[in-house]
């Protein structure tokens, strides 16, 4: 045995004791980690898996809440079937791509109003001013009440009769008579967007603050001391250096806002003029009782939704990496 | 370039007035500096002069017209944060660039000024960076690009290379008097570091508790502080002070004997004082020397060696601990007992309410040879 090797069996062993304690030392990390997560993801798949595959499996039966021990495999039927050379199914229904329009328009109408309210709420709320905390803890309360309390003390105060909307308008001339602002086609769109708007800006303003309070304040001092005028301030270096908080209110809202539910079935109930994605599943589920296609409503809506939510978010990262370029 | 005029300034925040009535005339392309201790004030001082704080009292000129009112553009004033302050998201030429943009100058206008300033800075390679791709010191330098490109009345700087290394520091300290000398503009500069006080300023105005304690020349302050405060701020290490009783007034000044130690004779004016009187004697570590001889005697508790210098701390017979610098190599050894010589003509004597004894006259021009 030469002393090298001798070196070498002297220092070897321990290197792989060593490593193999390590490993030992993550694969117990992992394991730990796994126990942990072991019920959230129970969980996460009994409430939220479990549910999905199924409606997406019922999206291919012709199940009826009448009898659901009937239900057969039916294909695609539901979205596309064509009989005596016309042609059935969701992806002709005119009806659903009327809600899929609605939803749109109202997410976007209603996202981008929130975003800029949100942002002159969350600019004042930013400065220093006496019984700031009490502002930004009142500016919180429309989204602290629950939707459907909300929406029904909406559609109380818009109602044809009895609303103080209607009352005020007319006494201070601005309408002659009063309007049904929730039944009325032309302005029930209009209601639900001026009731969400109303509920969700605290919620972007709230988002919005938080970006802003990450600034840095010197550089508005020196812009100050430059000369630089506020507006120009704003748009040249606020809104550049809040834009990743900005991305990702907006996209939180957006996914919200898709889903719409609970406040246009309050305020509007089934009418076509705003029925949305969900709306209208919900109607072939519950109403018509059709589960197997009010089902593929609801996979369709997942798909939209999750599709949009894609696209938005490579949109964010494509911005994302030119900014640190 | 202009003067800039402070009358009684004061400023209140909420119920307590942090600036209290200063009073300072800056001459026309003037380098000056603002020291003391943290809090006095000397970052309040400069936004108000600036125009980020609203002047609670008193009158603010620039080139002897009223400012008070008007916003920082309107006073033409170009300022240098110690954090920088660069825009993040914006290049540096952008950065130098942003201000000029609103004046209406055209774009090859601004674009030959950034060049300018860049130039001068040494930023000519830099000019697409961001600001996080800079190190300390090039941040620094655009900052100063940035002030420089508006061509400004007064420069104004808060601490601006306390975020830097030393060697950057001395580095950035030499451009920023080379900028001066070349600009002939009017500058305010506040700082911790007694090094860029003494070597930039044309004046040191030494400030504390929100008024001016003494406004001089660096070596003004160093060879006359007007108080103990200004005599134990300028200087570094910090001046000594004994305390100290007076026995004997004599016509070449006044002799004092520390109390515990052997006298020495002050070269100060003592009409006022009398036998008797408690005083405070000041003696600056680099004018006491060890001395078999010397009239003040105590034990060498710790000594630092700098190689080209050496500190000796000596506990005298009172408990006071003084420092003693000297050239070279320690000769001392600790715990041993040694005597200490002033430099007479060196001495400050300060009366029991610190403000500092006038100097005579032939002992100042004698001061003066000396040094
Ligand atoms: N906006 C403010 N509101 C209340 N007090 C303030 C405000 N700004 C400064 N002060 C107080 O004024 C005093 C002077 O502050 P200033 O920043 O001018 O000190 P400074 O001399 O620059 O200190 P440093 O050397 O630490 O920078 C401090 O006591 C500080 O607490
Ligand atoms: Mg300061």
């Amino acid at each position: 045995m030469t002393p090298t090797d001798a070196a070498v069996h002297k220092t070897a062993p321990p290197t792989r004791a060593a490593r193999t304690e390590r490993s030992d030392l993550t694969s117990s990390r992992l394991r730990a980690a796994f126990l942990f997560l072991l019920p959230m993801m129970t969980v996460l798949g009994v409430v939220a898996g479990w549910p999905l595959v199924r409606t997406i499996w019922l999206g291919f039966t012709d199940a009826n809440l009448v009898d659901l021990s009937v239900t057969e495999f039916i294909g695609i039927e539901n979205y596309y079937a064509v009989y005596d050379g016309e042609a059935f199914g969701l992806l002709v229904d005119p009806e659903w791509w009327n809600a899929v329009w609605n939803t749109l328009w109202f997410s976007v109408i209603s996202v981008s109003l929130e975003t800029a309210l949100g942002m002159a709420v969350a600019l004042v709320l930013n400065l220093q001013f006496k019984g700031r905390g009490l502002v930004r803890a009142a500016v919180l309360v429309p989204w602290a009440i629950p939707t459907i309390v909300s929406a029904k003390m909406w559609s109380w105060m818009l109602h044809d009769q009895l609303g103080i909307i209607n009352e005020l308008l007319m006494g201070v001339g601005l309408i002659a008579e009063p309007i049904a602002w929730t039944a009325n086609p032309d302005t029930a769109m209009w209601a639900v967007i001026m009731v969400d708007v109303w509920k969700t800006t605290p919620f972007m303003a709230l988002l919005i603050l938080a970006g802003l309070q990450m600034l840095p304040g010197d550089i508005y001092e020196a812009a100050k001391v430059d000369g630089v005028h506020p507006v120009k301030v704003f748009f040249k270096v606020t809104l550049p250096l809040i834009r990743p908080a900005l991305v990702v209110a907006v996209v939180f809202r957006a996914l919200d806002a898709l889903r719409i539910f609970d406040l246009i079935y309050v305020l509007t109930s089934n009418s076509t003029t705003t029925m949305s994605m969900s709306v209208y599943a919900r109607q072939q589920l519950v109403d018509f009782q059709e589960v197997g296609y009010g089902s593929a409503a609801a996979t369709l809506l997942f798909l939209v939704i999750a599709l949009i939510t894609t696209l938005t978010l490579m949109a964010g990262k494509v911005n994302l990496s030119e900014d640190s370029k | 370039m202009a003067s800039v005029e402070l009358q009684n300034i004061i400023k209140d925040f909420g119920s307590t007035r942090i600036i209290q009535g200063v009073d300072l005339k800056i001459e026309e392309g003037e380098f000056i500096v603002f020291v003391g201790p943290s809090g006095c004030g000397k970052s309040t001082l400069l936004r108000l002069v600036a125009g980020l704080e609203d002047i609670s009292g008193g009158d603010l000129l620039i080139d002897e017209e009223v400012v008070n009112k008007m916003s920082p553009k309107q006073r033409q004033i170009a300022m240098v944060f110690q954090s920088y302050a660069l825009y993040p998201h914006m290049s540096v030429f952008e950065n130098m660039a942003f201000g000029l943009e609103l004046a209406g100058g055209s774009k090859e206008d601004i674009r030959r000024k950034v060049m300018d300033a860049a130039q001068i800075l040494e930023l000519e390679e830099l000019l697409e960076r961001k600001p996080k791709q800079l190190s300390g010191g090039q941040r620094q330098r655009v900052a100063i690009g940035r002030a420089i490109v508006r061509n400004p009345k007064v420069f104004l700087f808060d601490e601006p290379l306390s975020n830097l290394d030393a060697a950057l520091r001395v580095q950035m300290r030499i451009e920023i008097a080379k900028l001066h000398r070349d600009m002939q503009a009017t500058m305010i500069y506040v700082t911790h570091d007694q090094t860029e006080a003494m070597t930039l300023a044309d004046r040191i105005v030494v400030i504390n508790k929100g008024r001016i304690e003494q406004v001089g020349s660096p070596l003004e302050l160093y060879h006359r502080p007007a108080n103990k405060f200004v005599a134990g701020f300028i200087g570094s290490p910090k001046m000594n002070f004994l305390p100290a009783e007076v026995v004997e007034l004599l016509a070449d000044g006044v002799r004092v004997k520390a109390l515990d130690s052997g006298s020495v004779v002050v070269p100060v004016e003592g009409s006022q004082l009398s036998v008797g009187d408690r005083v405070s004697l000041g003696i600056r570590p680099e004018h006491l020397a060890v001395s078999a001889t010397g009239p003040l005697s105590g034990t060498v508790e710790v000594i630092e060696e700098l190689g080209e210098s050496h500190f000796l701390y000596v506990r005298m017979g009172d408990g006071e601990l003084i420092t003693v610098q000297g050239k070279g190599d320690a000769k001392a050894r600790r715990s041993e007992k040694c005597n200490l010589q002033p430099v007479d003509a060196h001495l400050h004597l300060f009366d029991a309410g610190g403000v500092a004894l006038p100097l005579l006259q032939q002992h100042e021009d004698k001061a003066k040879a000396l040094a």
